[in-house]
This record gives structure tokens, C-alpha cells and sequence, in this order.
């Protein structure tokens, strides 16, 4: 009895006060959805800023001399903030005033040296953005489906296996098939891995979270004896041969510019993948079985069915997001070649609010942040965890929105209305 | 003496919405007070605020007549009210005396529970006021009835001098029901007031000393069971003229389409809930499910459409054994399904208003070319609908939670029945709507009937099957006692037939 006491308290419409950024957004019936995660972001980069702070010894020292010299406190401890995110900014999109300049010499000269040099920490963002768009778009379709497919990181394993292994075992094929081929199998290896769990799920009703997971591990150690026994380099290295250049996702400049065709693909699939949920009756389906699973089997679906359907697609793409690193990037297979891409795709989602679109966003965002993390410990000595201590935050920001609406006044726009009221509007 | 509560000028107001507008009402000790209204009316809200989980904008709440402010439940139990709600909030597993001391419990020496203390007080309340509760029972091992019972327990054991009971007959046989009446009467007796909400007509004047009538908000008439008749009720509720008796002429059941034979289901708990289960629905009449919930309806209705295995036996729709169909196939035969829980069943609450409108032919032309859904047209047809089956909605974009509970059955019943049907299978297609609504969903459903359509209706509310029907059977631990003609079936028999009580059957329970 308590709690339904607690939660129709908790729903009483008692803030009137809007604040400034409610009015602006609330209109809207999709403002939250946008400010929200915004507003988690900014502020862990806020939070983050104290960290900066506090993690540098020379602002912690001046801080002993706080009574007796305020204002050069004070500037010592802006100063690191300031030089850890405008390093953050550089390493990861570049610097402005360079680029542009670059752009001048490049249209005035032909000359392409300061371009590359200008654009290039933009274009490794990229790099990194493209993976985490593919398994963040796999995890966001499970979610649509209300499954939590926690297994994106193995897929991503067994996807990158499959592909750098037709990448290199076979030869002789034009780049026109080897490429497709190689990001097919993989693809194909992937789906069939996410399978398993959704089949589990649908027919036996074990948890998917649990399945996932542990396909996960045994994900880790097949890669571990393929890449320690028959697919390791004939040195016997724990590395695959390097892939046929024919299987290579082509880079779209030339070195050292990496990034690769991966990315625009990505966006397509992004694309892809919002038509097919929205425009499709199989993705109104999919939605369906993940809003109410059994007002859809009432209208007629066949919920096991989609079920392993979504798992299928679910890990399809975020297999190609290993595929895509090793086509594009890589070329070749290590043990740590994913630095966790698919457990990352998980916070993607929820950032992203399981919209294709919001997932492509949230990528660029994570992307940008770890591009600019190395360039932020060389120059400012700020450690590259804090970008982990930031994705932390957004994400327990985006998990628990009652504290971002709390330190903005923004007034919930609770679709658990006053029961009465929701009867009301009959008039 | 000041009456025991006094509530006035309450208001209260949601965005867009006054739920209460200026309200007063009076509670005098020792009496029943009847708050009737539609759903949407403001009585639920009222009751809230007197409990505590509303703040009122505006307006003064007296006991005794002083005046108080009651901020939370915990506020009002002090204040000495109580309230039984509809949804009982028991612990299934745990005994009668564990569930009344539950949130109170009383200690020995601070620190050991005392269930002794407790099941005594039990013991003398069930005493006192003829409940007759056993305190050392499981809860799931007892009836609905006396689950209510001990819900009415635990509100006298909080000491309650004022108890509000909302819809508190809803799950009840027409005998619980008496029952019930008899035990409301034993504690006005003691000394007790009471807050009756409902929107059963007939009750009311069974039971109340005064009603008090709301509608949209506001208090639009007082009246006593003396000067009232459920003709007037219902006008002042609803505001017009209503007709209660559904206006239909004799049946005329041509083909049989729905042909039953000794169907078993068995329920989610792997226990035979349908049990060599056999009848025929033909086209143009109305075949009443009576019986208490819980007694293998739902296994049935499940089963005819295809959501719930069939054990053994035979189902056929117009020829077509749709034993081992799938719930598509067996709506594509030319079925419609009008399921019990609307909001469970029946609909995706976050998805649009025009989504819902088509979530069964979603997949066929002119709603999908290809593999492409028609937005366009499904907006289209959509608008339609909302208009032919006056939908009150202000978009059709607006997710269905948006709409209220007649609104969303509405969306519903214009899905299912803007498609060529031969047979309707209507579960509890009037639950928890108000008396509008009720009249609108029972004049389609005879209109449906009228066009040669087969209906089998479900529901515990006698009121309805009787109303409706056009043979009426009985249901009682997954069998069919008997099936009577509308004429012959007076609610005494039904009643009985609904607690398992037939003379040729010496034991029903028996299988």
C-alpha cells in the first residue's frame, strides 16, 4: 500500500515555478528528450572540471595559500580547467583558427600538408565514432524491443573474427567482392551469435542480460584460441596475418588520415535502421513486442519470433562495428583491438534515448571525448581516465533524470498524470 | 454535535482540468453517504484529498469540527479515517494477522513481533462486527469476498472511525454482495461512518442513508434512496436522459459460427481452468457468460482467440477449425476480440491513438505496399475512425494513455469492428466505464448482433449479461452449469448458479 501512496504523492504537481530552461524546451513534447541528456552532459563536464582541478597538484598546493592569495588561487585552478578542456577540444575536433587557415592555403595553393595536419584529430574522432555508432544502433534496436542486449561487445568479437578471417584467408578476389564478402561474413557471424541468446530468451524465457553477457565471456576466449592457435601469425604472435588489401574499408584521404568508409556507413545504417523501425511493419512489430508484449500478441504477432529476430539484428550491427575496425582501421586482429566499444554502446543508447539519430549524436560525443583525451594528459597532465569519470557521470545523469530535473527545475512531464485528471479530459 | 466530517469549498485543480470545484460535504456519524458519479467526475480525487495524497488548492476539511490539514495517509489514519481500495493491497503469502499489522506492528519488548497481540485483535474485530475472518489463514487461500473482508480489518485495526470504500462491490457475487451490505450495516451500528463510492445505481439506494451525486467536478445534486429512482440517478450523472435498459428486439439466430466441444484449457498455473467446456453461438444472438471472475472465463476467452493453448476438444468458427490457429489466423477467419484488459490487451498505451486504430491490419494493403508502412493512410483511416466512433481525442498522434478509459475502449471497439466480422468474443467490454460510455459500447454491440454478427459476451456484471443477452450461461470452476434463455434466467437463479448451486448437479466442484 505504501509504495502506490508514495508514487501518486511523488506525481502531485506541486512545483509551479517554471524555470528558465522549462520554458524554453517544455513546449515541446520532445524538448526533454533533447535537454535532458544535454543537460547531463554539460554538467559532467562541470563536475568534471573540479576533478581537473583537484587531480593537479600545483592547483592543490595553491590552494594551501587560498586566505593569503585568493585571486592567484583562484586563477591557478581556472587556468588547469581551462587547459585540460581546451586541449580536450583541440585533440579531438583541432584547432579552429588552424583549420581554417588551412582551408585558405589549400584553396589559394593546392597544398594539402597543413590539411592534413589541421583536420586530422577530427577525422580520428571520426575514427573512433564509427564503431560506437554501429554497436550503439545494435543495443538501441534491443531496447526498442525491451531487450537488453548487454552481449554487443562479443558480438563486435565474433564479428571482427569472421571478418579478418576471410580478410585474409582468402586471396585473389577483387576488392569489389573480397570487401563485401569479408564485411558479410562478418556481419553474418555476429547475427547468428546474437541468435543464440535470443533464441534462449524466446523459447526457454531465460534472461537475455544474463545469455548475453555470458556469450560474452565465451566470445572473449574463442578469440583467444583463434588468435593463440589457428589463426595467429605464423611467428605465433597473438595477432592475425594482416588482411588482403582487397578487403581493406577504403580511407576516404590519404594517410594519414584514417578515417574510412565505415563511417558514412554507419550513417547509412543509422538511417537504415530508423526506417526499419518506424516504416516497416516488422519494426512496428519489433517496437510492439518491446512496448506491450502482450497487447502484440494479441493484434497478432508472433512474439518469439521477433524476438530472435531483433537479437539477430541487434548483434548483426554491432558485429560490424568490430567489422568495420578491422576493415578500415586495423587491418589486422589483437586482443585489444575494441577497448570496450560495445559495453560503451550501452551508455550510447540510453544517451541516445534508443533513437537511431540520438545514437549517432551520443557516438560523436563519446568519439570527440576519447579523440581528445590523449592530447589532454600530454598537454594539461590530466589523466585520460577522467573522459571515463565523465561517461560515468552522463550516464548516471541520463539513468536518473530526477537529478538533472532537481538541480534545473525542470518540471517532469510525468505521463503518470493524477488518474483523475487523465479521466477528466473526457469533457 | 458537529457532523464527524466536513469538507468545504474543496478545489482542486490539475493543468488544464478543475477535478474539484468548490466542493462541500457533510459525513454525519453513523451514516452512509452514497458518492456517485461517472468516472472522471472528481470523486476519486475528493477521496484522495481526504486521504492525503492530494493537497486541495483550496477549501477546509473539519472533523469533529475543527478544522485539520492532511498531508499524507499516515495524517488522515491519525485523523481517524481509513480507506478500503478497490485493488485490494494484500501480501498474498503471508497470513490474515501478518497482513493487518503490516506497516504497525507491534513488538514485545521493542523488538520481537507480537502476531499473538495482533490475531487477538483480529479475533475480537471479526467478533464484533460479524466478519467472521479467520486470523491464522493465507490470503490466497481465501475467497474475494473475505479478502475484502480483511482489508476492513486492517482499516478498523487503525483505529478508523470514518472508512471511505471505493467500488467496493465490483468483485463480488450478488450474495457477497448481500453479505457485504450486512457487514456495512453492523459498523454504522457500532458507531462507524461511511463513504460509499460507486457507480452501481441500484446499490446505492440499497444501501445509502444520502447520495451525493458529482459530475465534472462539481456537486450537482443531494438527494435520498426515498426521493431518488435509478432513472434519476443516472440523469443527474450523466447530465441527459439515459437509457439503463438497453432498447433491442428478439433475436433471430440464424447459422451456428461458433461451435465449442468439450474444450479443456488449462491455466497458467498448469491447473485445469476450462473443463469439457461446450455451447454454440449463432449468428444474431447474444450468448451471456455469466460467473464469478476467476472461474475459467478468461482461459476460455483465451483460448477462442487463440492466445492460450487448447488442451483438448474442439473449436470451430464459421467451419474453420481454428483449434490450433494462431490468434491472426483466427481473427482473419473473421473473428473480433474485445479483450477483458483493455489497457493490457487491448492496447500499447505509448503508441499513437492511430496506431492502435489499425495494430490488427496494420500489415495488410492499403496499410503497408511492400515493405513499407502507409503512414499517410493509416492516418487517414485513422481520422476516420475517430470520427465515426466519436473518439474524444485531441490529435490522433496523442499516445491512447492520453485518452480516457471510455475513449481507449472506444478506440477498441472501432478497430474490431471496422472490419467485415462474423463473430465478436467481448470480454468485460464495459469495465470500469462510466454510465455514458456503458450505454454507447451496449448499442454497438446489439447493433453488431443486429447485422447477423454471433456475440459472446463475458462479464461478471449480472447487470450487463442480462441486459444484453439473448441465452445466458453460467460458469463455475471451468464448467458450464447451465445455459438459459434470457427469459427464464431471473438473477436469483443466476446467483445461486454463479456461487455453483444447481439442484441437478449435486456437486459442481467435482472434476
Amino acid at each position: 500500500m505504501d509504495k502506490s501512496l508514495k508514487k501518486s504523492q511523488k506525481s502531485k504537481p506541486e512545483e509551479k515555478k517554471t524555470s528558465f530552461w522549462a520554458r524554453i524546451f517544455v513546449r515541446k513534447g520532445w524538448g526533454q528528450v533533447i535537454l535532458l541528456p544535454l543537460l547531463s552532459v554539460f554538467t559532467a563536464l562541470f563536475i568534471g572540471a573540479f576533478i581537473i582541478a583537484f587531480s593537479n597538484i600545483e592547483v592543490l598546493t595553491s590552494w594551501g595559500k587560498i586566505f593569503s592569495h585568493p585571486w592567484e588561487t583562484l586563477a591557478i585552478t581556472w587556468n588547469s580547467i581551462k587547459t585540460a578542456y581546451v586541449a580536450m577540444f583541440e585533440g579531438s575536433f583541432g584547432k579552429p583558427v588552424e583549420m581554417i587557415a588551412a582551408v585558405r592555403t589549400w584553396l589559394s595553393t593546392g597544398m594539402t600538408k597543413d590539411l592534413v595536419a589541421a583536420f586530422r584529430p577530427f577525422s580520428e574522432s571520426l575514427v573512433i565514432a564509427t564503431p560506437y555508432i554501429f554497436a550503439g544502433l545494435g543495443v538501441a534496436l534491443g531496447f526498442r524491443c525491451n531487450l537488453f542486449n548487454i552481449g554487443a561487445e562479443g558480438q563486435l568479437f565474433i564479428g571482427a573474427l569472421a571478418s579478418v578471417f576471410i580478410g585474409y584467408s582468402v586471396t585473389g578476389l577483387p576488392f569489389y567482392i573480397h570487401m563485401p564478402l569479408a564485411v558479410i561474413g562478418g556481419v553474418a557471424a555476429a547475427g547468428l551469435w546474437g541468435a543464440i541468446p535470443g533464441f534462449l530468451k524466446a523459447y526457454t524465457g531465460a534472461h537475455e542480460v544474463i545469455n548475453t553477457m555470458m556469450m560474452n565471456y565465451i566470445a572473449f576466449r574463442l578469440m583467444d584460441f583463434f588468435l593463440t592457435g589457428p589463426m595467429a601469425r605464423p611467428d605465433k604472435m597473438p595477432i592475425t596475418p594482416e588482411i588482403q588489401t582487397t578487403a581493406y574499408l577504403p580511407t576516404l584521404f590519404p594517410s594519414p588520415m584514417r578515417v574510412h568508409w565505415g563511417f558514412f556507413i554507419a550513417l547509412g545504417a543509422a538511417i537504415l535502421v530508423y526506417w526499419f523501425l518506424w516504416k516497416t511493419p516488422l519494426g512496428m512489430e519489433i517496437r510492439m513486442v518491446g512496448a506491450n508484449p502482450r497487447a502484440a500478441r494479441y493484434a497478432g504477432v508472433k512474439n518469439k519470433t521477433i524476438i530472435v529476430l531483433t537479437m539477430t539484428i541487434s548483434a548483426a550491427l554491432a558485429g560490424l562495428g568490430g567489422v568495420s575496425q578491422i576493415l578500415g582501421v586495423d587491418h589486422r586482429l589483437v586482443r585489444a583491438f575494441s577497448s570496450g566499444y560495445g559495453f560503451d554502446a550501452i551508455a550510447l543508447a540510453l544517451l541516445g534515448n534508443s533513437h537511431p539519430f540520438g545514437v549517432v549524436l551520443a557516438s560523436l560525443l563519446f568519439g570527440f571525448l576519447r579523440g581528445g583525451a590523449a592530447r589532454m594528459q600530454s598537454i594539461a597532465g590530466t589523466p585520460v581516465e577522467l573522459i571515463r569519470i565523465i561517461q560515468g557521470m552522463v550516464i548516471i545523469f541520463i539513468a536518473a533524470p530526477e537529478i538533472i530535473r532537481g538541480l534545473y527545475h525542470i518540471r517532469s512531464k510525468s505521463k503518470k498524470e493524477p488518474v483523475s485528471a487523465a479521466l477528466l479530459k473526457e469533457g | 454535535m458537529p457532523p464527524i466530517l466536513e469538507l468545504r469549498g474543496i478545489t482542486k485543480t490539475f493543468p488544464g482540468i478543475i477535478a474539484n470545484d468548490h466542493i462541500d460535504l457533510t459525513l454525519n456519524e453513523g451514516e452512509i453517504l452514497a458518492l456517485l458519479g461517472e468516472n472522471g467526475a472528481g470523486k476519486t480525487t475528493l477521496m484522495n484529498i481526504l486521504y492525503g495524497l492530494y493537497i486541495p488548492d483550496d477549501g477546509k476539511i473539519l472533523i469533529r469540527g475543527s478544522e485539520v490539514t492532511i498531508h499524507n495517509p499516515h495524517d488522515a489514519i491519525k485523523l481517524g479515517i481509513g480507506m478500503v481500495h478497490q485493488h485490494f493491497m494484500l501480501v498474498p503469502v503471508f497470513t490474515v494477522t501478518e497482513n493487518v499489522m503490516l506497516g504497525v506492528e507491534p513488538t514485545k519488548a521493542g523488538l520481537f513481533l507480537d502476531r499473538f497481540a495482533t490475531a487477538k485483535n483480529v479475533q475480537e474485530y471479526s467478533k464484533k462486527y460479524r466478519l467472521n475472518v479467520d486470523p491464522q489463514v493465507k490470503i490466497e487461500d481465501l475467497s474475494v469476498g473475505v479478502q475484502q473482508r480483511v482489508e476492513i480489518i486492517k482499516v478498523l485495526y487503525r483505529h478508523a472511525e470514518i472508512l471511505i470504500f471505493d467500488e467496493p462491490t465490483a468483485v463480488l457475487t450478488p450474495q457477497e454482495v448481500e453479505e457485504f451490505f450486512k457487514i456495512i450495516h453492523t459498523m454504522v451500528d457500532q458507531g462507524k461512518s461511511i463513504i460509499f463510492i460507486t457507480h452501481k445505481l441500484k446499490e446505492v439506494l440499497a444501501i445509502a442513508d444520502r447520495i451525493m451525486v458529482l459530475r465534472g467536478g462539481k456537486v450537482v445534486g443531494s438527494t435520498t434512496p426515498k426521493q431518488a429512482t435509478e432513472a434519476s440517478l443516472a440523469n443527474m450523472m450523466v447530465g441527459r436522459e439515459v437509457i439503463l435498459k438497453v432498447d433491442k428486439k428478439p433475436a433471430k439466430p440464424t447459422t451456428t459460427v461458433l461451435k465449442v466441444k468439450k474444450l479443456r484449457v488449462k491455466d497458467d498455473r498448469h491447473l485445469t481452468a476450462v473443463n469439457d467446456v461446450t455451447f454454440e453461438v449463432k449468428a444474431g444472438e447474444v450468448l451471456g457468460i455469466a460467473g464469478v471472475q476467476g472461474n475459467g472465463q478468461k482461459e476460455l476467452v483465451e483460448a477462442l482467440t487463440g492466445l492460450k493453448a487448447i488442451e483438448d476438444g474442439q473449436v470451430t468458427v464459421l467451419g474453420h477449425d481454428t483449434t490450433m490457429m494462431t490468434p491472426r489466423k483466427i481473427r482473419e477467419v473473421g473473428s473480433a476480440h474485445i479483450p477483458e484488459d483493455r489497457q493490457q490487451d487491448g492496447l500499447i498505451l505509448s503508441f499513437s491513438v492511430a496506431d492502435n486504430l489499425v495494430m490488427n491490419t496494420y500489415y495488410e494493403p492499403p496499410f503497408t505496399k511492400g515493405i513499407n508502412l502507409q503512414q499517410n493512410e493509416i492516418d487517414k483511416v485513422a481520422k476516420e475512425r475517430v470520427k465515426q466512433f466519436d473518439i474524444r481525442t485531441t490529435s490522433i498522434t496523442v499516445p491512447v494513455s492520453n485518452l480516457s478509459g471510455g475513449n481507449q475502449q472506444k478506440v477498441i471497439v472501432a478497430r474490431e469492428f471496422s472490419r467485415p466480422i462474423k463473430l465478436l468474443i467481448a470480454s468485460q467490454p464495459t469495465r470500469g466505464l462510466d454510465v455514458g460510455s456503458i450505454e454507447y459500447i451496449h448499442q454497438q454491440i446489439i447493433k453488431k448482433r443486429d447485422e447477423g454478427c454471433a456475440v459472446l459476451l463475458v462479464s461478471p456484471e449480472l447487470d450487463e449479461i442480462v441486459n444484453l443477452s439473448d441465452r445466458i450461461a453460467v460458469m463455475f470452476t471451468g464448467q458450464i452449469l447451465d445455459i438459459l434463455p434470457a427469459e427464464t434466467a431471473t438473477r436469483e437463479k443466476l446467483g445461486l448458479l454463479m456461487a455453483g448451486i444447481k439442484d441437478t448437479v449435486p456437486d459442481p466442484v467435482a472434476g
